[in-house]
This record gives structure tokens, sequence and C-alpha cells, in this order.
């Protein structure tokens, strides 16, 4: 197993493989990319209903082939059918949201559930007639890359490369309609007409990984892969290109993992790729990831419980909190029972004659800004110049010993 | 026939007037739904000033401005600006949007929203050349933003927010500006920092047009004011169209007498 897993990895399980193994990766950084646009335009669940629309497409294509004579393993023209199947999704999504009162999550699910649930009759009804090779479509449903030809894999590389080409055209319009689509507007950009093409790209993306996921899991291809990257990027462009090598990466070691053992299928086993890298971010991503939440938080309780600690010893409060009694034994301010030491109580003194120069900076109106940027914790070395701060200490007078 | 030739010098006068206005409305409805949020509203800025619209929460203020804008359709009426439909002049007209209209999380750096207004410079393909660059940072340093250029939009004030769209739409180097809204919630540095920005494109003889609700300082901001609920109150300078009459018409009830007393005749 793990030996024919890395055979698999390094390419080296044949031309088969190897082919699917590629042509999943191409898929992966094309959806990667085109679902960075979907998410940032927050229409990530659009894309549902556009791959769930299209089984009926595939179903009355198959039925047409089989009708003419063939086996119905045409792969262009059961794509042609589900990518008009989607189209009219696409469109009815689009008809709900503007005409009636319906919302884009409801016209969603509308348009979803029916598109699918006729495709689900039409594909029962093609079982029972018993006509045709049709044991390639349930591949559609989770995606089988098992029988992957070279013209395959030709399809979704075009399709691919097209799909980049128009999105490295349209980048800086779609980047402008998601972040500020009124000023888009106000720009004389056709806002509609963007989105529209947004959602071909999308729909392109669709059709092309169909046989490889599967119409049910595309949707993971398109929207976890922009999300992972969100988390190591604050930039538009970088999150585009971070996705695309996220979605390549992901659905490589899928295909090869599924490439290397009979009967696991493609698109669930990319998906758990895809998903273990956006765990990996979710933790260990540097500032917008859990962990770093959570030490950010710890540091600035522990900023906060040293100052309450210290203006307190200032005042010759008693300390109750065992956190605050803690962090100032650890810190070398209190010795464990609360009495301060030599150098916590220099520090309090400092804190309360700290607290006394904000008091009388924020009671001046001419320092406006500087006062609104008192918050309890900031420094007020870091706001005024040691001259204003000696002109504030003038009118407090001496220093007072605690 | 004395009166009709009266007649067609005033029409002549006026249409002079619309087609040197950086802006005119004519009879703009618009509606969401069947309700009129704008009803058959005239408009005409003055060339090299500034302007406020003024008038209740919900008069229309902001639709006004979208439709004016083409970011809404309207119902009816005719938007022109500099004497030509709105089509051929987008590069003249710059728009600042209410900052809580976007989504301050979306992955982008402050430079890099005021180069969205460097647009038509950059085209579909354009490189980014170390001119555009220094542009938006021009434009950053004039609202007193330059040392964020780098900074994630997300980690600004909400002051630091609207000058930055100020920013990108002195990037797009327009001579009608329309904002909406900027004043609101905002600090006192920021709000500074503004109307001297405001100021200095009308010394430059560009055309300011501003949503603006405090009507505390409509006097020392502006030359000129529309005063609006859901149809036209009021219209023109300050001194003779900002009265307790017309804010009377335009707010009704929901300003005291006194209160409007009090802001009429503070000078």
């Amino acid at each position: 197993m793990m030996s024919t897993l890395i055979d698999a990895l390094l390419l080296q399980m044949g031309y088969n493989a190897t082919l699917v193994a590629v042509g999943a990766a191409l898929l992966g950084a094309a959806s990667g990319i085109t679902g960075t646009f979907l998410f940032l335009r927050k229409r990530a669940l659009v894309s549902d209903a556009v791959s769930h629309a299209t089984l009926p497409g595939v179903c009355v294509a198959f039925l047409i082939l089989v009708g003419l004579g063939g086996d119905g393993r045409n792969l262009a023209a059961l794509l042609l059918g589900s990518a008009l199947s989607a189209g009219l999704g696409l469109w009815c999504m689009n008809w709900l949201t503007r005409n009636t009162r319906l919302a884009e999550d409801a016209a969603i699910g509308a348009v979803l559930s029916v598109f699918f649930g006729f495709g689900i009759v039409l594909l029962t009804v093609i079982q029972t007639l018993g006509v045709g090779r049709q044991a390639g479509l349930e591949g559609f449903l989770l995606g089988s890359t098992a029988g992957m030809l070279y013209a395959d894999a030709l399809v979704i590389a075009t399709g691919g490369a097209a799909v980049l080409i128009l999105i490295l055209l349209a980048r800086r319009p779609m980047t402008m309609v998601a972040f500020d689509p009124e000023y888009a507007a106000a720009r004389g950009l056709p806002v509609g007409r963007i989105d529209m093409l947004m959602m071909g790209l999308v729909m392109a993306v669709t059709v092309v990984g169909l046989k490889v996921v599967g119409l049910i899991l595309i949707v993971a291809l398109l929207i976890i892969p922009p999300v992972t990257a969100r988390f190591w990027t604050e930039r538009a462009d970088q999150v585009v290109i971070l996705s695309g090598v996220l979605g390549a990466v992901a659905a490589y070691l899928g295909a090869a993992l599924s490439a290397s053992a009979p009967n696991l299928p493609t698109g669930p086993i990319i998906v758990l790729m895809s998903f273990a890298l956006f765990a990996l971010s979710l933790l260990i991503a540097p500032n917008r990831g859990v962990l770093a939440a959570v030490r950010r938080h710890r540091r600035f309780q522990k900023r906060v419980h040293l100052r309450q600690g210290l203006l307190a010893l200032a005042q010759d409060q008693i300390i109750y909190e065992p956190l605050t009694l803690r962090l100032l034994a650890q810190s070398g301010f209190a010795r464990a029972d609360g009495v301060a030491t030599q150098s916590g109580r220099r520090r309090a003194a400092k804190a309360l004659r700290d607290e006394m120069r904000w008091d009388i900076l924020r009671r001046d109106q001419a320092q406006e800004a500087a006062a609104a940027l008192y918050d309890g914790l900031r420094e007020i070395e870091t706001v005024l110049t040691p001259d204003q701060i000696a002109a504030i200490d003038r009118k407090i007078g001496s220093p007072r010993e605690v | 026939m004395q009166l009709s030739l009266a007649k067609q010098s005033k029409q002549t006068a006026e249409e002079a007037a619309q087609a040197t206005s950086p802006l005119a409305i004519r009879g703009l409805t618009v509606s969401y739904g069947e309700k009129p949020a704008v009803f058959s509203v005239d408009m005409t800025v003055m060339p090299g000033q500034m302007t406020a619209i003024i008038g209740p929460n919900g008069a229309g203020k902001s639709t006004m401005l979208k439709a004016a804008l083409g970011i809404v359709a309207p119902v009816s009426g005719r938007v022109q600006v500099f004497g030509r439909p709105l089509d051929h002049q987008r590069g003249r007209v710059a728009y600042v949007p209410q900052r809580a209209s976007v989504d301050w999380d979306f992955p982008t750096r402050v430079i890099d929203v005021v180069m969205m207004g460097l647009y038509r410079d950059l085209g579909l393909l354009g490189r980014i050349r170390a001119s555009h660059r220094r542009i938006a940072r021009d434009c950053l340093d004039r609202v007193g933003m330059g040392e964020f250029a780098g900074r994630q939009i997300g980690q600004l004030s909400g002051g630091q927010q609207q000058r930055v769209f100020l920013a990108r739409a002195l990037a797009q180097g327009a001579d009608l500006y329309l904002l909406d809204e900027p004043f609101a919630g905002v600090d006192a540095a920021t709000e500074k920092a503004i109307i001297g920005v405001l100021k200095m494109l009308r010394a430059e003889g560009k055309t300011v047009v501003v949503v603006h609700h405090d009507l505390a300082t409509v006097r020392d901001y502006f030359d000129n004011v529309f005063l609006i609920n859901t149809r036209k109150v009021a219209e023109g300078p300050v001194e003779t169209a900002f009265t307790a009459e017309t804010l009377q018409a335009a707010y009704g009830g929901r300003l005291a007498t006194a209160q409007i007393d009090q802001i009429a005749t503070s000078a």
C-alpha cells in the first residue's frame, strides 16, 4: 500500500495514473483560482447549485447519444449537456432573485434540489432502460478517474487553460466588484455582466471537473482552497495564487492516493486532502489561525492583569484574583502573598502616575486626538513627547511616594 | 408675444446653466418597490462650489446620489454631467461611498484600495508602475494616511477607512466629487482632514457634492445646500436656502422649532 502510494505520488504508476494525477492537479488549480473570486464576492454557495444543476443535462445528453445509436460514452457531448443544464439553473437562480422576493439563498435551495431531483429521476430511468454503457454515469456523482482517457485529460487541460486566461483578463474588474460593487458601478463597470462572467467561469470549472470530482463535491474544490489561502495572506492577489497552488496540491495528492488503492473514490479523497490543508492552516496560520489568536488573547490578558495589579499595589488595595497574583509574582513585582517587591513598588508608582497623567490629558480639549488613544494599557510615552509629559507633571506636582 | 419671448429667454438661460453644470438632474424619480424614495427631483449643481445635500433620515439623499451615478436605475428622469450623459463623463466623476457599504475584512491593503481609483489608467492588463504607486501615495498623503499604505484595511479605525475612500476618489483626478455621508461617525481629526481636502479641491476649481447630516456644520463647510425630503424642498446658497422655513419644511416635526431657529440663525 505504502509503496504504491509513493509510486503514485512520484508519477510512477504507469501512464493512466500519471494522467489522472496531472489532470486532477490542473483542475485543482483552475477551480482554486476561480473559486477565490466567488469566495471574495461572498457567493460561494451559488456554485453548489450550479454543480447540482448539471445532472439532468448529463442524463439527457446520455439519452440522446444512446438514441442516436452510440454507447453514451462521449465525454465532450455529456459535458456539453451538463453545461447547458447548469446554465439553465444559473439563469433560473438569477431570474428568481431578480423578479421575485426570494433571497439568493432560497433561490439556491430551490434550484439545487429541483435540478438534482430531476437528474436522479432521469438516472433511475436510464438504469431501468438498461441501455448504453451507463456505468460511467454514476461517476458523475462522486467522481471517478478509473478509465480516464487521454482525451478526457485534454478536455480538462484545455478547459482549465481557457478559464485561467479569462481570469487573467478580468481579475481587476472582478476584484473591484467583489470589494465594492457600488463604487465599481459608479466607475461605469458593468457589474451585472462581470458577475455573469464570474458565474460562467465557475460553471466552466464545474463542468470540466465533473468527471474527476463529481458534481456533489466540486463545490469543495471551489471553496476550500480560497478559504485556506485566506488564512495566510491579507492580499487578494496572493489569495488567488495561493488558492490555486493549494487546490492543485490537494487534487494531486487525492488523485494519487485514490489511484494507489482500488475502489477509493477520487472526489471524496481530494476533498479530504483539501480539508487537511484547511485544518492545518486554521490551526497554525500566523495571524488568523486559532493558535495565534489564543496566544494573542493570552498576552493581552496578561497585560491587563499586570496593569490592574500594579495599580492595586500602588493604592494598597488587596488583590483577590489568583491570575493577577500569579502574574505579578512571575514578573517579580510581588511576592506570592501579594506584597509588592522593590521593583514592583517602583512600577506601581509609575503606573499610578501615568494614570494621573492620562487623566489630565483627557481633560485637555486641545489634545483630543492623543487622548482618544487611551485604553488603559497604552504607555503614555508612545503618545506624548518627554516635554509634554514634563508639562503635565508640573500640573500634578511632585512625585508621590508609595 | 412679449410674454413668450421672456419665457423663451428664461428657458435658454436655464438650458445654459444646465449645459455648464457639473451635475444637472431633471425629473428624477427613484423607487424601491412601489414607494418612491425620491420623487421628481430637479437639481443644478454650481461649478467650483461645495454643495450639501440635506434632509431627514430616509429622505432619499443617498438614493438620489446613487441614481445620479447610475448605481441604482431610476424610474424616470435625466442626469447630465458637464452637459453630457453620465456614460460619456465617467472619468470626470469620483464617488466616495458610505464606509459601511463594504466588508473591511476583505483581503486588501490600503494602497491597493487607492490603486482602484487608477483603474482606468491601468486597464485590464496594464502593469502597475512606479508612477501609479506615486500617485496613490500622494493621495494618501493628502488625506494624512501616508504611513498606513501597507496596512490591511481591517486594521483601520472608522475615520481612517473614510479617508482611504477619499484618497481612492482623489486618485481618479476627477472634476466632480460626490460623497455619501463622509463625516458620519468619524473622529475630529478625520473630519478636519476631510474638510481640508474638500476645500482644497474647491480651490482647484473642482465641484464637491456631499450628503451631509450634521446641520451644525453646514454654514462652516458649504456654499450651497439642497434640501430634500422625497421631493426637493429648497436649493441655493446657504444664506438664502438654509433658513428656518426651509428646514421646517424639510424636517417637519422632526426638529424642535428652537433647534431650527438656533441652526438657521447661528452664522
